[in-house]
């Protein structure tokens, strides 16, 4: 129990790292950001507790909205996925998934894949919508949460298979 | 009481869903509503130390065009000094320390945003190096923002490249202004509006610099030249794009204008306006 959150607390700040030092310098074209840190939301254990979930999704939001001067975006947004994550787990994994054990870490399936791709989109539409906060954006915002929703997509596989527990 | 407590007890899990995005949703829509608003910014120990930790590294790909455009800078400064002919213009040094009008402070871009509609920069000076909110950023190019957070160490600045910010500026060969705005689409170009269309001569590849009005950037520092002129028939007001100067994407060094009669300024307004 206590290796798992050690895991989750070094997987949070892992992955903020990365999402500062490196992801936030990418932009393609001006407006393809990929935002992997969401990650850490996707991978949080799925029978594990849920208000720690929520609290830590906030304060990871948060300490992003800091480093991108972006007001609460990032932390609305990332308890949104934080509260959609069971109806995403259900969508794609079937009405009986706390039954089974879930993993995403390993081969991409096409429910990890669809479980992944939902839930990036969902986030990144309320990220963008709430960043541009004005409807005469609404095309830019559309544009955004596509191309940005494939970037970090990919992102997210390569970093789970990078990241893969070795199996001998 | 008892039903109370069940009720909490039991949607504990939503009232704290609620809870948090009610923060979040009031954070959000404070920093896009009002100016200088923000509760959580960039500006502070522990975002700003990342900063300038990464900066560190960043710079040293840079070196290189930094001294060139340092020197390009320095060059331009040396001609002015050897080419001014007319002792007549030159204004006068005040050499009492504290009197001189506008103090120019240096600083350094640690972290650069440009991707969103509001966007903001980080510099590595706050209020110990004496930075205060509402001073003006330029650089050797041209204007960069306005300073709105200040931390003990840090400051965020409003970028030019954000919706909400709003510059007064003029053409440098007549002395019709206006105001620069971002439309929030291409990084290279701001956009000048309400001026007037009386100011017929506009032409394109006018310089556009900072008016006399606002007493955050001093007169005639550059922002850009004319890039092209929209008329809008229905209002007697163009809409000119102006190309910037500054690539904003590529900022290093900064200056910060400190304009000591600001505040006797903006008192004089103030009270003239109670007196009305």
């Amino acid at each position: 129990m206590s290796s798992a959150v050690f895991i989750n607390i070094a997987r949070f700040i892992l992955l903020l790292l990365l999402q500062v030092a490196v992801f936030n310098k990418m932009d393609f074209l001006g407006y393809i950001n990929p935002f992997p840190y969401i990650l850490f939301i996707l991978l949080y254990p799925v029978n594990g507790n849920k208000y720690g979930l929520l609290l830590s999704s906030f304060l990871l939001g948060i300490i992003m909205d800091m480093f991108c001067n972006s007001g609460g975006v990032h932390a609305t947004a990332a308890i949104t996925l934080a509260a959609l994550r069971p109806t995403f787990f259900k969508f794609s994994f079937g009405v009986s998934y706390e039954y089974q054990t879930i993993k995403l870490i390993g081969k991409i399936t096409p429910e990890r894949f669809s479980f992944i791709a939902i839930s990036v989109l969902s986030h990144h539409f309320v990220l963008f919508l709430l960043e541009a906060f004005r409807l005469s954006f609404f095309i830019q915002v559309i544009l955004r949460t596509l191309f940005s929703t494939l970037f970090t997509i990919l992102l997210c596989i390569l970093l789970i298979y990078l990241f893969k527990p070795s199996r001998r | 009481m008892q039903q109370i407590f069940n009720f909490i007890f039991k949607n504990s899990y939503r009232l704290l869903f609620l809870l948090l995005l009610i923060i979040g949703l009031t954070l959000t829509i404070q920093a896009h509503s009002f100016h200088k608003s923000k509760v959580i910014s960039s500006a502070n120990f522990l975002t700003g130390g990342v900063y300038a930790t990464l900066n560190d590294i960043d710079e040293y790909f840079s070196l290189r065009s930094r001294n060139e455009a340092l020197a390009v800078e320095n060059a331009r400064l040396k001609s002015l000094l050897f080419n001014q002919i007319d002792t007549v213009t030159l204004s006068k040094t005040d050499t009492i320390p504290g009197v001189k009008k506008v103090d120019v402070l240096v600083s350094k871009v640690i972290h650069n945003n440009y991707n969103s509609t509001e966007n903001y920069l980080t510099i590595n000076s706050g209020s110990n190096q004496g930075i205060q909110t509402d001073m003006g950023v330029i650089n050797d190019l041209g204007i960069v923002g306005i300073v709105e957070k200040v931390s003990p160490r840090y400051a965020t600045v409003l970028s030019v490249l954000n919706v909400k910010s709003r510059i007064n500026a003029k053409f440098k060969k007549s002395n019709h202004f206006g105001s620069i705005e971002w439309n929030g689409k291409n990084t290279g170009f701001v956009q000048l509006i309400d001026v007037p269309r009386l100011a017929s001569s506009v032409r394109k590849g006018d310089t556009v610099v900072t008016g006399a009005q606002s007493r955050i950037f001093p007169e005639n520092i550059n922002i850009g030249t004319v890039h092209k002129i929209y008329i809008d028939n229905k209002t007697n007001y163009y809409t000119i794009d102006v190309k910037l100067f500054n690539d904003m994407t590529n900022l290093g060094h900064v200056y910060i204008i400190k304009d000591h009669e600001r505040e006797e300024l903006l008192q004089l307004e103030k009270e003239t306006k109670e007196n009305e």
